[in-house]
């Protein structure tokens, strides 16, 4: 027991469970906080973009990690719940003109309960087949969006497929124009929900969610509603989810069902994956591997056309294959090297540089 | 590294305690009789040790009890209830805990989340107050924790508090489900092989916190085990199946003397005289 005789010391449980209680974890989240404060200072407009689209994702991915990582439900309905927070924050604000930023709460309210319902199968199916269950509310969404004209985006008696919605304003500011100020209210909402998602399993709450995923019948016998619990997961990830939906369509002002497809839940799934399972700083590290990776590689073959090793054209009708494929690399990549994902990664690397020069 | 310095005094207010009564149970899997009218009783503040022959119906018998398994025929009732009709999760609230014949832990958690888990009955805040982390929500994890550490001193789990379930070795394992299912702080404790596996040393310390846990804490313990040393030492009455019959009921030493187990042990290396 020597080993941990040099951590960290407690005197009340109090302050053992305080939220972050080591001088590191300190000076770490020091580190993030002035990244984050100095990226909009000293980045261009393309750079903040691709900041937000991250935010966006990463509050998705941790709304789906809440439900996948942490609970062990699989779900492939990420698009699906995402369109029904966008959809639902659009319609709010389009059809009833209520203002932005309720509708994205509401949207997110809205989003959990649709998640809930979708959530019902679970109670019988497990793994692979509840995937399956929830590739239907991918289905019915989908289907919902193509199909019921009011959010089919009838405008100026035309259909156009894509449904324009106000601009969101606040402080003066308009945030689907100035991606800087869409930063500052984006970094503030993820951080909450970093916060209150950590919190969340500090308590009994999250820990029965862990429960439900390591030992179902262990957690049912220690008292664990179970059907509630899962009930619960869906509905929090779904709220999350649901919030970053609200948000996408609240930063793109024209959204269409097109964003919403099958193949953004598997892009949600990746990120989880390789970002870590069951940690919320690995669905930030996959959010931001995920939106990076495809930018990354499009730089890199405009590169490579300005100098001529590619030809312009070849390289714009292969861009999406090129993009999809390192998807899948990525994700094999970490499953044979490190199936917990870029977050263990990086902990190994800590641990190394720890002990350094003094590892083994 | 100890936090037991700051625990209050030892003290555990004792549990609510009910008799148990097995009445005609009868449980079947297709063609395969589990358990055939089966009917005990077992009374607060004993130690009542079921044994039996492998396959003989022990651990069905205990899946019963918590509801796990929904028996064809028969009641079994507890605190005026009747556990056939009750799901699994409604027990704790009875005050039934129980442990598995193949441990059964939250593996990637730590020592410390399992046995809070103990305590998820016991934990009345909402998600909303669990998301805020403050007030009444923080108290009510503290509080629970308090509780949660003296479970942990008695069973000398200290060292190991803060590590994952799943990295530890087979016996603390068996001793940490044990810790979880007492965090809730039950008034029955069905108890499945606890000594499987374990050496003669881990054995003596896992005999030694049954037997502390039925007379300090007041819980009444159903335990099936195979060691019959063990068995005749520490517990009250002895319960015998075979075949999902109960062939024999009574203090260690009329069963040892009841020549149908005698019977149902034969060539079984006559582990009933051995001891
Ligand atoms: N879920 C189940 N499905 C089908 N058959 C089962 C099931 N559970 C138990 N059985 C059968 O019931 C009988 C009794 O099994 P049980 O597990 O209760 O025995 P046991 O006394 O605990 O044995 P052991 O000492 O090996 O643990 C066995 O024949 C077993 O195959
Ligand atoms: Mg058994």
């Amino acid at each position: 027991m020597t080993a941990t005789q040099c951590g960290v010391f407690h005197e009340s449980y109090g302050s053992d469970l305080q939220l972050r209680p080591t001088t590191m974890q300190r000076i770490r989240i020091v580190l993030v906080l002035a990244v984050v404060v100095i990226l909009p200072l000293v980045a261009n407009n393309y750079l903040i973009r691709i900041s937000n689209s991250i935010i966006i994702a990463a509050i998705g991915a941790i709304g789906l990690n809440i439900l996948v990582g942490y609970t062990g439900q699989i779900s492939l309905g990420q698009g699906a719940f995402l369109a029904v927070g966008a959809y639902s924050s659009a319609l709010l604000t389009t059809y009833y003109d209520i203002p932005w930023p309720i509708a994205v709460v509401l949207a997110s309210f809205i989003t959990a309960g649709i998640g809930m319902m979708f959530g019902i199968p679970s109670l019988r199916l497990k793994g692979l087949y509840l995937a399956v269950a929830t590739l239907a509310a991918q289905q019915i969404v989908q289907w919902v969006l193509n199909n019921w004209d009011p959010i089919d985006g009838l405008q100026d008696g035309r259909a156009t497929n894509a449904l324009r919605i106000p601009d969101p304003k606040i402080f003066g500011y308009q945030l689907n124009q100035d991606e800087k100020a869409f930063y500052v209210f984006g970094v503030l909402i993820l951080i909450a929900v970093v916060i209150v998602t950590v919190n969340l399993f500090r308590t009994h709450v999250g820990r029965a969610f862990i429960a439900i995923r390591d030992q179902d019948i262990a957690a049912e016998v220690m008292g664990v509603n179970i059907f509630r619990y899962k009930l619960l997961a869906f509905a929090t990830s779904s709220f999350f989810v649901g919030l970053a939906g609200a948000l996408l369509a609240q930063h793109s002002t024209a959204i269409s069902w097109e964003r919403f497809t099958i193949e953004i839940s598997i892009q949600y799934l990746a990120m989880i994956i390789i970002g870590g399972l069951g940690t919320i700083s690995g669905s930030i590290y996959g959010a931001i591997f995920i939106t990076v990776l495809p930018e990354l590689l499009r730089e890199m073959g405009d590169f490579l056309t300005k100098s001529e090793v590619l030809n312009a054209d070849d390289f714009r009708l292969y861009l999406p294959f090129i993009q999809r494929g390192a998807f899948g690399v990525a994700i094999v990549i970490t499953l044979i090297l490190e199936p917990e994902g870029i977050v263990k990664m990086w902990r190994d690397i800590k641990n190394y540089f720890r002990l350094w020069p003094f590892s083994y | 590294m100890t936090l037991s310095r700051f625990a209050r005094p030892y003290e555990v207010n004792q549990p609510e305690r009910h008799r148990l009564e097995v009445q005609n149970v009868s449980l079947s899997f297709g063609g395969v009789n589990a358990l055939t009218s089966v009917s005990l009783t077992c009374e607060p503040g004993e130690i009542l040790a079921i044994i039996g022959p492998n396959g003989a119906g022990k651990t069905s018998l205990l899946n019963c009890i918590c509801s796990l398994y929904r028996p064809q025929r028969g009641r079994i009732v507890y605190h005026d209830r009747n556990l056939v009709t009750t799901s699994p999760h409604q027990l704790p609230k009875l005050g039934i805990a129980r442990t598995f014949q193949n441990i059964e832990l939250f593996s990637h958690m730590t020592v410390l989340d399992n046995l809070m888990l103990g305590r998820h009955i016991h934990m009345k805040k909402n998600i909303f107050t669990s998301m805020l982390y403050w007030g009444p929500g923080q108290r009510e994890e503290i509080h629970h924790r308090e509780f949660v550490e003296q479970v942990i001193d008695l069973l000398e789990i200290q060292h190991i508090r803060k590590q994952q379930v799943g990295s530890l070795a087979y016996g603390l394992q068996k001793r940490v489900e044990l810790g979880r299912a007492l965090a809730m702080n039950p008034g029955l404790l069905l108890l499945d092989e606890p000594m499987a596996g374990m050496n003669v040393e881990e054995k003596e310390d896992m005999a030694r916190f049954i037997l502390d846990i039925n007379e300090e804490w007041g819980v009444t313990i159903i335990l099936i085990e195979h060691d019959m040393g063990v068995v005749m030492d520490i517990s009250d009455r002895v319960a015998v199946l075979d075949f999902g019959r109960l062939i024999a009921l009574g203090t260690p030493h009329e069963v040892r003397a009841n020549p149908q187990v005698i019977q149902a042990y034969l060539g079984q290396e006559h582990a009933l005289m051995q001891e």
